[in-house]
């Protein structure tokens, strides 16, 4: 048995990567729940993130704010993309059937990856954490980064934030309402084409956001798209398509699972991850807090 | 138009293929093989898509499957292709009728995302399990077939000898593959084919008028991904190596794409799409390395304007001339 120092520090970075695959599970599921869509340009929209973060550091130099507005310029930056893939070209294929988004949302991922070649090449780059975070935490013995402890807070600030966000305000309302009847709420008087837009700008928003903000503990690299992708749809799958709490509990399942797998099956912890997603599916496709689609 | 269809064209494209390695350069002859291999990939998934309606987006597991299936049994075991090939074939099947079990209980989106999960399982030990695999570094050096008793036979002709191993290899994946798509446009052509196109029109009425929809879709899963395993069985030989990789998502992505382009209604659209993406990618890659690039841009494209690929263009273009025709 490891001693518990051991377990606690694990469990720790399981937490931080479960909290980050939240913050980019959540617009994917957002997606989802309202626009009936699996996006697999998710993925690019983070790595675009990752590297407009880094690019405008680049432009800032090292000053003690230059990450932070690097961070929120990107996802700024992102958004702004997002919203105009789906005004331009993904609303005109709302009512065709899956396949269609799906290999749309698959061609985005073709084009945005060679972009992001041609911009930055495919030698892998990296951030140094922001100043202020850059200490560590002894605690029970084991060591936390602040940069860690950062994004731990920050992945249930931000749950907390949508959830409000969703329950108590007019768009949220609005958003809920749409994922439930889209042609009751058209009728209503509400512009849901511009509410899809909306989403759609807020979940690339959060997708270039987790891009940014992990460029100081992972490298940015050709490939993170694809590969963030899948891990994105298992926690989403797990939780609960469309369901925002089944998302929270589907990151830290995943984070934990992947993080003791690597303790004790070394070999099979990627195979473990999978082998969840489709138990979930088999036992209950509608994930572990979603409600089952009509 | 009568005439045109009267001529037996699929026997035609046949025999040509054979002349390849002949009239072209070994590229040619490396190219119309991947292109063959391709067909009879996107071809088996098509029955799935296509002909049942049913979006499978982890088609390439099986493929994987196939490809470890012949080159395990033919670098480790020793096993002679003549078995190992069909062997392919029976493993990716049986995988499929347990994968397919769970999937087709499930609809649309989810049924999507369960092939996919089944896929990644199979990518994810094929790239751990080192000891069978040969885990990330894949496995390299398949042998080709023995194609001795072929080589003896053909150096006492005067035409048919002095060609290659891979040129051998061509010519024998050429007749497996013609015989793979004939076998499944029997299928096709079949009640039970027809059966699956009414489940995919409507389900709720075939299940109606007594059709156990379930067990059709799971024949249709288990037929498709054995084809599959066959199509990655030569392909790995072909290949010269095995690689975790064959069952990525991505690639079921890939022949998706395939399917998509050449046209989903037809039975020889996937086969066009194959051929189609393969000679443009030998183009491209020429002039630039950003061929994802390329091919996104074709797919946004084609899922603007051409929504029924290169056949559906073709046959609407026809019905358009045809109807001059009359006319006229």
């Amino acid at each position: 048995m490891p001693d518990l120092s051991f377990v606690f520090a694990q469990s720790l970075s399981g937490l931080t990567a479960a909290m980050f695959l939240f913050l980019i599970a959540s617009g994917l599921s957002l997606i989802f729940g309202v626009l009936r869509v699996l996006n697999f340009a998710h993925g690019s929209f983070y790595m675009l993130g990752a590297y407009s973060a880094y690019q405008i550091v680049q432009w800032l130099g090292t000053g003690p704010v230059s990450f932070w507005v690097a961070a929120f310029g990107a996802a700024a930056g992102v958004a702004l993309l997002g919203g105009i893939v789906e005004r331009f070209l993904f609303q005109r294929l709302y009512g065709k059937e899956e396949l269609y988004h799906l290999l749309f949302t698959y061609a985005l991922v073709l084009v945005l990856g060679d972009v992001a070649k041609v911009l930055w090449g495919t030698q892998q780059k990296s951030l140094s954490r922001p100043p202020g975070l850059t200490g560590a935490l002894s605690l029970f013995g084991a060591t936390i980064p602040h940069y860690n402890l950062f994004i731990i807070l920050l992945g249930p600030a931000i749950a907390l934030g949508f959830w409000f966000a969703l329950q108590r305000t007019r768009a949220g309302r609005f958003i809920r309402a749409a994922a439930l009847d889209r042609e009751t709420l058209g009728a209503l008087g509400v512009n849901v084409n511009a509410l899809y837009t909306g989403v759609f700008v807020l979940a690339s928003f959060l997708g270039g956001l987790g891009g940014a903000l992990i460029t100081p503990m992972r490298a940015i690299v050709p490939g993170m798209d694809t590969e963030v992708i899948v891990e994105a749809f298992v926690v989403v799958v797990i939780g609960g398509l469309g369901s925002f709490w089944g998302t929270f509990l589907g990151a830290l399942i995943y984070g934990q699972v992947l993080s003791f797998g690597i303790l004790f099956f070394p070999r099979f912890s990627i195979f473990s991850i999978f082998a969840l997603m489709a138990a979930v599916l088999i036992i209950r496709p509608w994930g572990l807090l979603g409600k089952p689609l009509k | 138009m009568k005439t045109l269809s009267r001529v037996p064209w699929a026997l035609l494209v046949f025999a040509a293929a054979f002349f390849v390695p002949a009239a072209g350069s070994r590229y040619y002859t490396f190219l119309a093989n991947d292109v063959v291999i391709w067909a009879l990939f996107a071809t088996s998934l098509n029955l799935l898509v296509g002909y049942t309606g049913l979006v499978s987006f982890g088609h390439a597991a099986y493929f994987g499957i196939g490809a470890y299936t012949t080159g395990i049994l033919m670098k480790k075991v020793g096993v002679p292709f003549l078995l190992a090939f069909p062997a392919a074939g029976v493993v990716a099947g049986l995988f499929a009728l347990v994968f397919g079990f769970f999937c087709v209980r499930l609809t649309r989106i989810y049924f999507a995302m369960l092939t996919l999960a089944f896929a990644q399982i199979v990518w994810a030990i094929c790239f751990k399990w080192n000891e069978v695999t040969g885990g990330e570094q894949g496995m390299p050096e398949i042998p080709y077939p023995d194609f001795g008793w072929l080589e003896r036979v053909a150096a006492w002709l005067p035409i048919v000898g002095g060609y290659r191993t891979s040129d051998y290899f061509y010519f024998l994946t050429l007749v497996l593959v013609a015989v793979c798509l004939w076998l499944l446009r029997r299928v096709v052509g079949s009640p039970f084919g027809r059966m699956l196109t009414t489940i995919r029109e409507n389900p709720e009425r075939a299940e109606f008028i007594g059709v156990n929809v379930r067990r059709y879709e799971l024949a249709a899963f288990v037929v498709a991904g054995a084809f599959a395993g066959l199509a990655g069985g030569l392909f790995g030989i072909f290949n010269r190596g095995v690689f975790p990789d064959f069952a990525y998502w991505t690639k079921s992505s890939e022949v998706l794409i395939m399917t998509l382009l050449g046209g989903m209604g037809t039975f020889i659209g996937p086969a066009l799409g194959a051929l189609a993406l393969i000679w443009l990618n030998q183009q491209i890659v020429s002039y630039t390395q950003y061929w994802p690039f390329i091919l996104g841009t074709i797919l946004i494209v084609l899922l603007f304007v051409f929504p029924g690929g290169i056949a559906g263009a073709v046959e609407s273009a026809a019905r358009r001339l045809r109807r001059r025709r009359q006319v006229a």
